[in-house]
C-alpha cells in the first residue's frame, strides 16, 4: 500500500482552530476538516511506527491514565503503546466494572484521577454517556475509548485512515457496508458518523433484531439482506457478534447467523472486485467472518486497522495535549 | 390539631367547576367550606385579602414517590397520594396506617396500597385490610403486572372492594432493560430502548380486563398516541377507565435526552414529538383526567451516573401547577379544566371530599397568581432533591398562600 503524506495547507484552519475541542468523546458533530486533520496528523506516526526508532519525545513528562472500566486487551494496549511512543508516562487502571457501576464511585474515581494531575485520561466504560459524564468533571483532556453502545471515536478514525490508505482521498465515491450487530455496536455508530461526514455512501446490514430503530436518520441505508447490501461495495466492514451484550435472544444460533450474515468468499465476490475487508476485532472466526476471508492477502485490512490504531491514538494524544504543552498556535 | 378560627378569603377570583373564574369570597368553618361567593366574615374570622389572586382548590397529587412537604407546599399541593414503592413497601395495613398519618397536620397523605406483596406482581396483598387502614386506592407501583391471571384477579377483587386500581402501562417483556423510547435519539446515543407500543400493549390488556371485571382502572401515565386512542375508545364505551400524565410528557419529547442528562431519565421514558402532541390533544379533549407531579426527588447518588445506570424519576411537585397553567396560557385548556385535572378529578378517584370549591368540602385552598413569573432552579428547590428536567426554564404561576382544612400552612 502506498502512503502519500498529504500537505495540510488549505485543508483546515491554522493552529488550534483545526481541532478546537478539549477532548474527544465522539465523532458526532465533528466537521469533515476536523476529522481530516486528525487523519493527516496520524500519517507522521504511521511513518514513525514503521521506522526502526519508534520513539518521539513530544509528550515527555506528561502523565496519561488509561482508565478502563470494561475489559479490553487490544484498545488498552494500543493506547498504552501510543502514549509510550510519544514519551509520556502511561499508567493503566483496570477497574472491575461491578465495583464502580453503582453509586457515586464513578464520579469519585474521576475526581481521584483528576487530583493526580493527569495530563490526559483515556476512558472506556460499559455505559453510554459515561465518558462525557467524567469529562465534565476533570480538568484535563478526556479521550473516549468506548462508552457502552454510544461511540468509539478512535476506532472510527482508524477505520477511516485504513480506508484512505487503500482507497485514496475520495470518500465521496465509496460505498461502505457495515454488517452485523449494529444495535449493540459503538464501533458502528462512530464509523457511521465518520464516514457519512466524509461523504461516503454507508449501508448498514443486520437482522431486524440487531438493527436500531430510526437508523436511517443517521444518513445510512439499512439492509436485512446481506447479499443485496454487498452489491458493488468498496469496503465491507464486519462487526463482532457481541453475545455478551445481549440480554435475551437476538439470533437463533451462531450457525444460523453465519448462514445469513457470515462473510464468506462467495459472498465477498458480490462486492467490488477490489473490495476491502475490515473487522474491528476480536473476530469470531467462522461466525461473522470466515478465516479464509479474514486472512485474504491484499484484501483484508484487519491488521492494517490495528497498525493505524496506534498512529491515530498518537495523533489524538498529541493534538489534545498541545494546549497544555504550549505548542505554538495552540496555547 | 386545635380547631382553626373560621377563615374568610375575599377579593379573589373563584375557580369554580366548569366556569371562568369569578370575583368572590370563600368562608370556611371547622375545616369545611361554608360559603362561596359573597357574604361577610364573622367577628372571629381570620380575614385574608386575596388581592385579585385565584382562589383555587388545593392540588391533589395522584401518585408521588416521596412525602416532601416543602415541595408540596411550594406547589400548592394539599393532598398527595403516596405510591406503595417505599423503602418499606406499602403492602401491609400497618405500613398504610403509618403512611396515612405521616403528613399531619399540614398535609394529607393518601396511601396507595400495593396491589401485590412486595410489589412483585405475583400474590395479592391484603387489600381490604389496607383499605380499612386508610388506603385510598390500590397501585401496581412502578411496574406493570406481567401475569394476566394475577391482574384479572386483582381487578375483580378491587371491583368488589370499590377501590380504584392505579396501574403502570408498559409491557415489561417489551421494555426489558430499556431506558429510552426506540427511535433516532436512542439510536444515536446508544441507549437501550423499547418501542413506544409497549404502552399500548399494556393498556389494551388492562382495559380488556377492567371491562371484564367492571373494575375502576386508572393509568397513572398515558404518554403515547396509540394508548391514548385506546383510552379514548374505552371511555366512549362508558367504562370506568381514567388516565393521567405528568407535565414532562406534555412539555418534552425524547430530544431532551440528547445530552445524556439523567434528569430526563423518566419512567415511562420521554416519547416522540408526535406522542407529545397526542398528549396535548388528549388533555384538550378530556381523554386525560389527571395531571400529577410523579414527584420523585433523587439525589446525586441516583442521578449523577451514566444515563442507563441512573434511577428514573423527577422532582415535579414545585413545577406541576406552573406548567399546567402554561397549558391555559397556550389555550389548550381553560382554568377550570386545569384545576379539574389537578384537584377535583384526582380527589374523586381517591374518594376524598376535596379538590373543588363547593359547600361542605374540605377547606383546602390555594391562592394562586397565575401570571407571576419565576425561573426553575435545580440548585434552589424546596424539594429534597433538584432533579427537574425544567432547570433554568422560565415559568409562570405561583402559589401565594395555601390552606389545609382552613388552616394556613404556607
Amino acid at each position: 500500500m502506498t502512503s502519500p503524506i498529504p500537505t495540510p495547507t488549505g485543508r483546515y484552519p491554522a493552529g488550534s482552530a483545526a481541532f478546537p475541542h478539549r477532548g474527544l468523546t465522539g465523532l458526532a458533530g465533528l466537521a469533515p476538516w476536523e476529522i481530516l486533520f486528525l487523519l493527516d496528523e496520524a500519517e507522521q506516526w504511521v511513518e514513525l511506527n514503521r521506522s526502526a526508532h519508534k520513539r518521539d519525545e513530544a509528550l515527555a513528562g506528561l502523565t496519561i491514565i488509561n482508565a478502563f472500566f470494561e475489559n479490553s486487551t487490544r484498545t488498552l494496549l494500543s493506547f498504552e503503546i501510543a502514549g509510550k511512543r510519544l514519551g509520556a508516562d502511561v499508567v493503566n487502571m483496570h477497574a472491575a466494572q461491578s465495583s464502580v457501576k453503582k453509586g457515586e464511585t464513578l464520579i469519585d474515581t474521576a475526581m481521584t484521577l483528576n487530583a493526580m494531575h493527569a495530563d490526559a485520561i483515556v476512558i472506556r466504560h460499559g455505559s453510554s454517556g459515561a465518558v462525557r459524564l467524567i469529562a465534565d468533571k476533570v480538568d484535563c483532556p478526556v479521550l473516549n475509548a468506548g462508552d457502552g453502545q454510544h461511540e468509539h471515536p478512535t476506532q472510527g478514525l482508524l477505520d477511516a485512515l485504513t480506508i484512505r490508505k487503500a482507497k485514496g482521498e475520495n470518500f465521496a465515491g465509496l460505498t461502505v457496508v457495515i454488517c452485523g450487530d449494529v444495535l449493540h455496536s459503538r464501533v458502528a455508530r462512530s464509523n457511521i458518523h465518520c464516514l457519512t461526514t466524509l461523504g461516503a455512501d454507508v449501508r448498514v446490514c443486520a437482522p431486524p433484531s440487531l438493527m436500531p430503530a430510526g437508523i436511517e436518520a443517521m444518513k445510512v441505508t439499512p439492509y436485512h439482506d446481506f447479499d443485496a447490501a454487498l452489491k458493488g461495495a468498496d469496503v465491507v466492514m464486519m462487526l463482532r457478534l457481541q453475545q455478551e451484550r445481549m440480554s435475551g435472544q437476538f439470533i437463533p444460533s451462531p450457525r444460523e447467523y453465519r448462514h445469513l450474515y457470515g462473510l464468506t468468499l462467495d459472498r465477498l465476490a458480490l462486492a467490488a472486485p477490489d473490495a476491502l475487508v475490515m473487522h474491528p476485532g476480536p473476530m469470531n472466526r467462522g461466525v461473522e467472518i470466515d478465516s479464509n476471508v479474514a486472512d485474504l492477502a491484499g484484501r483484508s485490512a484487519i491488521t492494517t486497522q490495528v497498525e493505524m490504531g496506534v498512529a491515530i491514538r498518537m495523533a489524538c494524544l498529541d493534538v489534545l495535549t498541545r494546549k497544555a504543552r504550549g505548542v505554538e498556535g495552540w496555547a | 390539631m386545635s380547631t382553626p378560627r373560621p377563615l374568610t378569603v375575599f377579593n379573589g377570583q373563584l375557580v369554580l367547576p366548569g366556569k371562568r373564574p369569578v370575583p368572590g369570597t370563600v368562608r370556611c368553618e371547622n375545616g369545611l367550606i361554608t360559603a362561596i361567593g359573597g357574604g361577610d366574615p364573622g367577628p372571629d374570622d381570620l380575614v385574608i385579602d386575596a388581592k385579585g389572586a385565584l382562589i383555587a382548590p388545593g392540588l391533589v397529587d395522584l401518585g408521588v414517590f416521596a412525602i416532601d412537604k416543602p415541595a408540596f407546599h411550594f406547589g400548592g399541593i394539599t393532598r398527595a397520594a403516596l405510591m406503595p414503592d417505599q423503602g418499606v413497601v406499602l403492602d401491609k395495613p400497618s405500613a398504610v396506617r403509618f403512611a396515612a398519618q405521616s403528613g399531619k397536620p399540614d398535609l394529607w397523605v393518601h396511601p396507595l396500597a400495593a396491589a401485590t406483596r412486595d410489589l412483585a406482581g405475583a400474590e395479592l396483598a391484603e387489600l381490604a385490610l389496607m383499605r380499612d387502614a386508610g388506603a385510598k386506592a390500590v397501585a401496581t407501583g412502578r411496574r406493570w403486572i406481567a401475569d394476566s391471571g394475577t391482574m384479572h384477579r386483582l381487578l375483580s377483587y378491587c371491583a368488589m372492594l370499590g377501590l380504584v386500581v392505579v396501574t403502570h402501562a408498559e409491557d415489561g417483556g417489551l421494555t426489558g432493560t430499556a431506558v429510552a423510547t426506540a427511535g433516532e435519539m436512542a439510536t444515536r446515543l446508544g441507549l437501550p430502548s423499547a418501542p413506544a407500543e409497549a404502552e399500548a400493549l399494556a393498556a389494551a390488556r388492562d382495559i380488556a380486563l377492567a371491562e371484564l371485571t367492571g373494575a375502576r382502572l386508572h393509568f397513572r401515565q398515558v404518554t403515547t398516541r396509540a394508548a391514548l386512542a385506546l383510552v379514548r375508545a374505552a371511555k366512549a364505551r362508558g367504562t370506568a377507565i381514567t388516565a393521567g400524565v405528568t407535565p414532562a410528557h406534555f412539555m418534552l419529547s425524547d430530544v431532551s435526552i440528547g445530552d445524556f442528562r439523567t434528569f430526563t431519565r423518566l419512567s415511562p421514558p420521554l416519547r416522540s414529538a408526535d406522542d407529545r402532541q397526542a398528549v396535548l390533544e388528549a388533555l384538550a379533549d378530556g381523554t386525560i383526567d389527571v395531571i400529577a407531579s410523579g414527584h420523585d426527588p433523587r439525589g446525586p447518588e441516583d442521578k449523577r451516573l451514566p444515563f442507563a445506570d441512573a434511577e428514573p424519576g423527577m422532582a415535579g411537585a414545585e413545577t406541576l401547577l406552573a406548567l399546567t397553567l402554561g397549558l391555559v396560557r397556550d389555550g389548550v385548556i381553560d382554568t377550570a379544566r386545569a384545576f379539574e385535572l389537578l384537584a377535583s378529578n384526582p380527589a374523586v378517584l381517591l374518594g376524598a371530599n376535596a379538590g373543588r370549591l363547593e359547600l361542605g368540602t374540605e377547606a383546602d385552598l390555594a391562592l394562586v397568581d397565575p401570571d407571576k413569573p419565576w425561573i426553575v432552579n435545580s440548585d434552589k428547590m424546596a424539594a429534597t432533591a433538584g432533579n427537574t428536567p425544567f432547570d433554568r426554564q422560565g415559568v409562570q404561576g405561583r402559589v401565594l398562600a395555601l390552606f389545609k382544612g382552613g388552616l394556613q400552612v404556607s
